[in-house]
């Protein structure tokens, strides 16, 4: 039998790819992941809610319900391990008719059955006495204190980096072509040439069902489902401290209303299946009736202050649930499949079920020396008015602020690009630092930043990309 | 903590006109912080003409006027900082800043004067639907790469706004090779000056399209293309009218903020119009001792207005740093803009302690044929003059007198108007 490049392919650099990567990154496996974006966490994983689910949603006994619980259980010890930004604010699910009250009694039983702690129905009076902004319609809501917001690049990052630091490979800019089963493993080829694996993890996001496809007679199919969100200025990020849902009724499934963990105001998302797996454009109907439907539950929203809408898309399976585990007429290819909300919260629990399912097949050991925690990038803004001037001390790059919106110095940029899988493109640093993500949206620190980058990579200016190869800044010199 | 009769945050235009005015009024004890790597703000990437006029009666550049204020200031020895954000200031006069050399800093002022000037409106802010490429900018991020960094930011070229940045960069990239296909103009007029319209866009047979807007942007990595749609009166686009642009590049030059989260930390009172501080004849925020001037205060046409109002904030920070406790406070009035007459800075006025001659500026709603603007005081016509043409692309202005006030001792309130008659 040849010598296979990898013991694990992971397909896709998203939030489920890189958990489970991290979690095989336990075991004595040489692992590698594939991503064929330039960086980690850029297609659904930078573009969703930003939620860690409670878990009452789900229906009990599928995947999602088992996953979103177990995810959302996880959530708060991951956080300190990896050093990502997580906070459980608790969620509300708003109810505005009394005639809707037997479906918020049906939400609060599914929500006790999948085993989601702590859960209450609340009256209309006591919702506005914890949120003043909510309407004068609310009638009840299902109150869930387990419900949480995170960031979801920090999430998808620290995982990765993790990984990485206990030995798995990543390849960017490798986008997969085909995969062939082959003696004792698979062939996978890519834009970059063929890598062989002994296993084969498939967490291709909105792509699962194609790259399953590949390998299987019972076929997947995946609907891109996209949603469009407002994001407002750090101004409007105490309208609300709870996640804010609408109870699903005659208006439809209705969109969230959130603070995110870093202070800004999220709303969205709409729902419309899109043909085209790439369509990640807004459009202004359905940004226009997010607003509309966002004011349905809570008053005062300033929409004024908007910064920035965006669309992600959602991997909906026809099956409408997870699809987990190695593939019947495929041994040794694991799916991770279909994984739409409650992915995010999901995701670390899908981690440590597929790198078990892995490992046990491989009948690999876990290594002696792993490490499971990882420090974040220092935050200068976080820290007390002595430990920064200290900083700045030490290292003078910490006091020369990039991006005067968010705070961010040189010295947390330069970390951004140096660390373990830094950032090579202005959205990666963006992700790491939220250089950019403030409410001047990159205007004053664009050039500052690319100048940065270009020095720490030995780039030319017109070599710096907003993201992949083909989104470079400049066309240039003058 | 270090302490300094007057600090000045900013050292752009209006921070540079203030501390020569602060100093020339007697005050040694001066310091500016500026987050750039020079002196001149926003100026030294203007390196187009057509600055100075009132203030020099002569043309010059950006980076030519910015270096007649920078002379002064350098002769006058004012200290200044460079590469130094102000990270935040107080109502105890408290401001904090981050620098290299100094690392996480808090001095004690006696007097602030904020000069922080404006930044430009993002895409974000107005929800323009479609991807997010590469190949968005503001086009005063544009106009920086351009000018000071030195790299062509694009080759075929949409602008939407037709703010005055706007213009200008309409024509600097017509300069630089790049072909600017349509300047779209959600409003049914420009934003910017006239002088900019006809020497940016017309000379060059660059077209302006008014009341059209972006409807969708295209382009998964760089931009391949905008639609724009014509839109009616309501400023929503009208189905059918549609136009596809091909283009690299799309410029937004949509307006102007005051960049006053600063303010904001120091508990000052805002103006919802301006979005800068409230300020009395003195330039004086709600938070006494705190003065403002230039594009913080609100967002001038002309750099020569700046340094006009800067002047004046100078010597009113030098004379209350002189005057210790003894400020006095007499009759103040509120001055309120109305029918058309958008916003008026001073906000109010202190009718006995007041200078004799205080210049109220205010910009107009709408674009206005043969209108008279005129002064009321609690409903008596003091003043009525007629112009050819108001637009809101143009500051106007106002003055009045201590001397037409002192027959007024109950006055309640002062109105600036326009009218047909």
């Amino acid at each position: 039998m040849k010598k296979m490049d990898y013991d694990v392919v992971v397909i896709g650099g998203g939030v489920v790819g890189c958990s489970i990567a991290r979690e095989l990154s336990r075991y004595d496996l040489h692992t590698c992941v594939i991503e064929r974006e330039e960086d980690v966490c850029s297609g659904t994983s930078k573009a969703n809610s930003a939620i860690v689910h409670a878990g009452f949603d789900a229906h009990p006994g599928s995947l999602k319900a088992r996953f979103n619980v177990e995810g959302n259980q996880m959530m708060g010890d991951l956080a300190k391990e990896l050093d990502f930004d997580f906070k459980q604010n608790g969620s509300l699910v708003l109810c505005f008719h009394e005639e809707d009250m037997p479906a918020l009694k049906a939400l609060y039983e599914k929500g006790v059955e999948n085993g989601v702690k702590d859960l209450s129905i609340i009256s209309g009076d006591e919702v506005r006495k914890m949120e003043p902004n909510t309407t004068d319609t609310v009638v009840a809501a299902l109150y869930a204190p387990t419900g949480g917001i995170v960031c979801p690049f920090g999430l998808t990052i620290a995982m990765a980096e993790n990984a990485c630091d206990n030995g798995v490979e990543f390849r960017f800019l490798t986008a997969v072509e085909s995969v062939e089963a082959v003696e004792g493993g698979y062939t996978v080829k890519t834009s970059k040439g063929e890598i062989s694996s002994r296993y084969v993890v498939n967490a291709a996001g909105v792509y699962a069902d194609e790259i399953h496809n590949m390998v299987s007679a019972k076929k997947l199919h995946i609907t891109a489902r996209k949603g469009d969100y407002c994001l407002l200025d750090k101004e409007a990020g105490s309208l609300v401290s709870h996640t804010i849902f609408q109870l699903p009724g005659k208006m439809g499934k209705g969109v969230l209303v959130t603070p995110t963990v870093h202070g800004n105001l999220l709303t969205g998302p709409t729902a419309v299946d899109v043909e085209d797996k790439e369509k990640t454009a807004t459009s202004a109907e359905e940004l226009a009736d997010l607003m509309s439907k966002a004011t349905i539950g809570v008053n005062n929203i300033p929409f004024r202050q908007v910064i920035t809408s965006f669309a992600g898309l959602r991997a909906h399976e026809d099956g409408d649930d997870f699809v987990i585990g190695e593939v019947e007429d495929a041994e040794g290819f694991f799916d991770a499949a279909g994984i739409e909300s409650p992915g995010l919260t999901s995701a670390p629990a899908i981690g440590v079920y597929i790198a078990k399912l892995v490992a046990e097949k491989a009948e690999a050991g876990e290594k002696a020396d792993w490490n499971g925690t990882r420090k974040g990038i220092v935050r200068p803004e976080l820290l007390s008015k002595e430990e920064r001037a200290e900083l700045i001390k030490k290292n003078p790059a910490y006091g020369t602020i990039i991006c005067r919106c968010e705070d961010v110095s040189e010295g947390e940029i330069v970390d951004a690009i140096t660390r373990t899988l830094g950032a090579t493109s202005l959205d990666g640093i963006k992700r790491r630092v939220r250089q950019g993500m403030g409410r001047c949206q990159a205007g004053f620190c664009t050039p500052r930043t690319m100048e940065i980058l270009a020095r720490e990579k030995g780039m030319k200016m017109e070599e710096i990309c907003k993201n992949a190869p083909g989104s470079e800044l400049l066309t240039g010199e003058r | 903590m270090t302490q300094h009769d007057i600090v000045i945050i900013g050292g752009g235009p209006a921070g540079l006109a203030a501390a020569a005015a602060a100093r020339r009024a007697g005050v040694e004890d001066i310091l500016i912080l500026e987050r750039d790597s020079c002196l001149g703000g926003i100026l030294n990437q203007c390196i187009h003409n057509g600055f100075g006029l009132h203030t020099f009666k002569e043309e010059l550049t950006g980076p030519e006027y910015a270096s007649r204020y920078i002379k002064i200031v350098e002769e006058m020895q004012i200290p200044y900082k460079l590469n130094c954000m102000v990270i935040d200031i107080n109502d105890k006069k408290e401001v904090t800043f981050i620098n290299r050399e100094d690392g996480l800093t808090t001095i004690q002022a006696k007097a602030i004067i904020l000069a922080m000037g404006c930044r430009e409106r993002p895409r974000g802010a107005l929800n323009i639907p479609g991807y997010r490429p590469a190949g968005i900018y503001s086009a005063g991020t544009a106009q920086r790469l351009t000018n000071i960094e030195g790299y062509q930011v694009g080759k075929e070229v949409v602008i939407l706004g037709s703010g005055d940045i706007g213009l200008i960069m309409a024509r600097r990239m017509t300069l630089e090779g790049a072909k600017v296909k349509v300047v779209a103009e959600l409003m049914p007029y420009s934003g910017g000056l006239k002088r900019n319209i006809v020497q940016c866009l017309n000379d060059y047979d660059i077209p302006l399209k008014l009341s059209h807007t972006v409807v969708d942007i295209q382009g998964k990595e760089r931009v391949t293309g905008i639609t724009l749609a014509e839109v009616d009166a309501n400023r929503k686009p009208i189905p059918g009218t549609e136009e596809f642009y091909s283009c690299d590049t799309l410029l937004l030059s949509v307006g102007l903020l005051p960049e006053n989260e600063l303010t904001k930390g120091a508990g000052v009172s805002m103006n919802r119009v301006t979005s800068g501080p409230n300020v009395n004849d003195q330039l004086e925020t709600s938070a006494e001792g705190i003065f403002a001037c230039g594009n913080v205060l609100h967002v001038h046409d002309l750099v020569d207005y700046v340094s006009e109002e800067a002047t004046l904030a100078g010597t009113n920070a030098a004379a209350y740093v002189q005057a210790g406790a003894e400020k006095k406070e007499g009759h103040v009035v509120p001055l309120f803009g109305e029918n058309g007459v958008r916003y008026t800075v001073p906000q109010t006025l202190d009718t006995e302690n007041m200078n004799d001659k205080i210049t109220v500026r205010f910009r107009v709603a709408d674009v206005y044929k043969d209108r008279y603007i005129s002064v009321y005081y609690d409903g008596k016509r003091v003043a009525h003059r007629k112009k050819k043409v108001l637009a809101p692309g143009e500051m106007e202005q106002v003055i009045i007198t201590k001397d037409s006030l002192k027959d007024c001792p109950d006055l309640e309130k002062i109105v600036i108007c326009t009218e047909e008659e």
